[in-house]
């Protein structure tokens, strides 16, 4: 079991193992969702959300069900379950209680469901042996690091549409291009702390 | 191996998680009571929340025009919502003007309810009601044209005005559908409603009005329209219709006459043969009633040897300008194809009318 504090790996989880940019999970809504800034505030809220709840909640399903039953080899299957049916319950409930932010999330809350990084910080958590407070902290800054680097990336994408990229590299293309330099540049990060 | 235990676990765990949706569901998508008032507090009405707003008026006997069925797809359950409908959805757009998405309008069958509304509605839609109709007699006006006269009975009495329409309730493989058909009885005829019905072939309003027996029951909500009557007998009156187009202008006819006796009113009525003309005696005799009442029916195709016709010939736009003389206050009301529409307003702009004098229904 590691024994960094809880509190440092939520850093590291933001800065130097960023969830997308040093594993490079849940590129699909990060491509998809970051023409507009505000969409992408949208979603990387609704992501952050989503990760610092079902992480911990994967958490107590995995050893307190699955491991004392023996059945922990059906941990990524339960984990999919426990998240879809996380996102269809947050859903309901914030259309009940906050109709502001529900159409402020939209139809980013459903497409959560379907986001591998959700997915990826269970199963880190899971082989990194963290215990429920570091997967409290982990799973937020996991979150956070997904919202801060499609939240850049959508800033990027913005400012670019005043820029003359070749036709060949329009659109996703340099997308990817952007993301790779932005990888390189949080590697810079990298030997601040480790979680590994 | 043992394979029952992750299978039961594994069940379990999704009917557990099932279980916990369903009782959610059950707690947090009922939106309890919203109001919703309905032109700055002319009307205050309580609904259960989460159904759609054209549900929740009908329900209440507030109707708004809607010819798909709450689908999205007519446009016609426009009203504005001033508060309290969330943003407008994309399924909305492409029925809406910028304007009106400026102003708030909204799709009646997209916005739900999901608290309290405060909206705005043509004052008319209030004095809206469902009527139930028995078929009181059909008869053949031409071979495709088909009068049906209905006997109302809950309630026994509807209160219009001359050129407004009502929506049948038709039914469909896919959930009833509302069409759109003018009153053609006059308004002086409360306990009736008389509708003049082309069948169009494969139409679901016409056919199902075209087969209903004597002694059916009809459904409709009604009445629609925004045309309103001149009020000074000094206002010539032209009607200009084609096809089955002259239902609303019988019933001004004959509403206008059993007021005014004196006034001045023309009747333009725009056929192809002789097979399509109808009413045509019963409008002559009225003409013979009231001197100041002028029936010009004219055909647009070439007669066949074996026709007789006194009237005249030709498009029926020729007629209105040959016999209008210009300069003279009027009112017009048209309704028929657009090219007609079009041909005849062009005509009456050249005899001096304003665009605000001319009512048309396009069909």
């Amino acid at each position: 079991m590691s024994d960094t504090p809880a509190l440092l790996i939520l850093v590291a989880a933001i800065f130097t193992n960023n969830i997308l940019l040093s594993n490079f999970l849940g590129m699909c809504s990060f491509l998809a969702v970051s023409r507009q800034l505000d969409a992408a505030v949208g979603l990387g809220m609704a992501v952050v959300f989503v990760m610092t709840c079902t992480t911990p909640l994967n958490y107590v399903i995995y050893y307190d069900v699955l491991l004392p039953w023996g059945i922990e080899y059906l941990a990524l299957i339960v984990f999919i379950a426990v998240i879809a049916a996380f996102v269809q319950f947050v859903e309901m409930f914030v259309e009940r209680f906050s109709p502001k932010l529900y159409y402020a999330l939209g139809i980013f809350l459903p497409l959560i469901t379907v986001n591998c990084a959700i997915l990826g910080a269970a199963l880190f958590m899971l082989v990194r042996k963290y215990n429920f407070a570091q997967s409290v902290g982990f799973g937020f800054g996991a979150g956070v690091g997904w919202a801060l680097a499609i939240i850049l990336i959508a800033g990027l994408r913005q400012k670019m549409g005043y820029s003359n990229v070749p036709r060949p590299f329009e659109g996703v293309a340099i997308a990817m291009i952007i993301t790779g330099v932005m990888a390189m540049a949080f590697m810079g990060f990298a030997g601040m702390v480790s979680i590994q | 191996m043992d394979i029952v235990t992750p299978v039961l676990a594994f069940t379990g765990l999704l009917i557990g998680l099932s279980t916990l949706l369903i009782v959610a569901e059950r707690f947090l998508v009922g939106y309890g009571v919203c109001k919703i008032d309905i032109n700055a507090g002319e009307r205050d009405i309580e609904v259960e929340g989460g159904q759609t707003l054209l549900a929740a008026l009908n329900e209440n006997s507030v109707f708004i025009p809607s010819a798909c069925g709450g689908k999205g797809s007519c446009g016609y359950c426009k009203v504005t919502v001033l508060s309290g409908g969330g943003p407008i959805l994309p399924t909305e757009t492409p029925l809406l003007t910028r304007q009106e998405i400026r102003r708030g309008v909204r799709l009646a069958c997209q916005v739900k309810v999901r608290e309290d509304l405060r909206i705005q509605i043509p004052e008319e839609y209030l004095n809206v009601q469902l009527f139930t109709a028995a078929v009181d007699s059909t008869r053949y006006l031409t071979h495709d044209i088909k009068e049906i006269r209905l006997a109302l009975r809950d309630p026994p009495e509807i209160s219009h005005r001359p050129g407004q329409y009502v929506q049948v309730q038709a039914p469909s493989p896919e959930g009833p559908v509302f069409r759109a058909y003018s009153i053609s009885s006059p308004v002086y005829q409360p306990n009736v409603v008389e509708l003049v019905v082309r069948l169009v072939p494969g139409g679901i309003g016409s056919t199902y009005l075209h087969n209903l027996h004597v002694g059916d029951t009809v459904t409709f909500t009604g009445p629609f329209g925004e045309f309103v009557l001149s009020e000074d007998p000094d206002v010539e009156v032209i009607c200009v219709g084609g096809g089955c187009g002259v239902a609303p202008m019988r019933n001004i006819i004959y509403t206008l006459y059993q007021r005014w006796p004196e006034r001045s009113c023309w009747l333009f009525f725009g056929c192809r043969g002789t097979s399509d003309v109808f009413y045509l005696r019963e409008f002559q005799q009225l003409a013979r009633k009231h001197p100041n009442f002028h029936v010009v029916y004219a055909l647009s195709e070439e007669l066949t040897p074996a026709e007789e016709w006194g009237g005249e010939t030709g498009f029926i736009h020729l007629s209105v300008d040959k016999h209008l003389k210009p300069g003279v206050r009027r009112q017009a009301f048209l309704c028929g194809p657009p090219p007609m529409i079009e041909a005849v307003t062009q005509v009456l702009l050249e005899k001096g009318m304003r665009p605000a004098e001319i009512f048309y229904d396009k069909f």
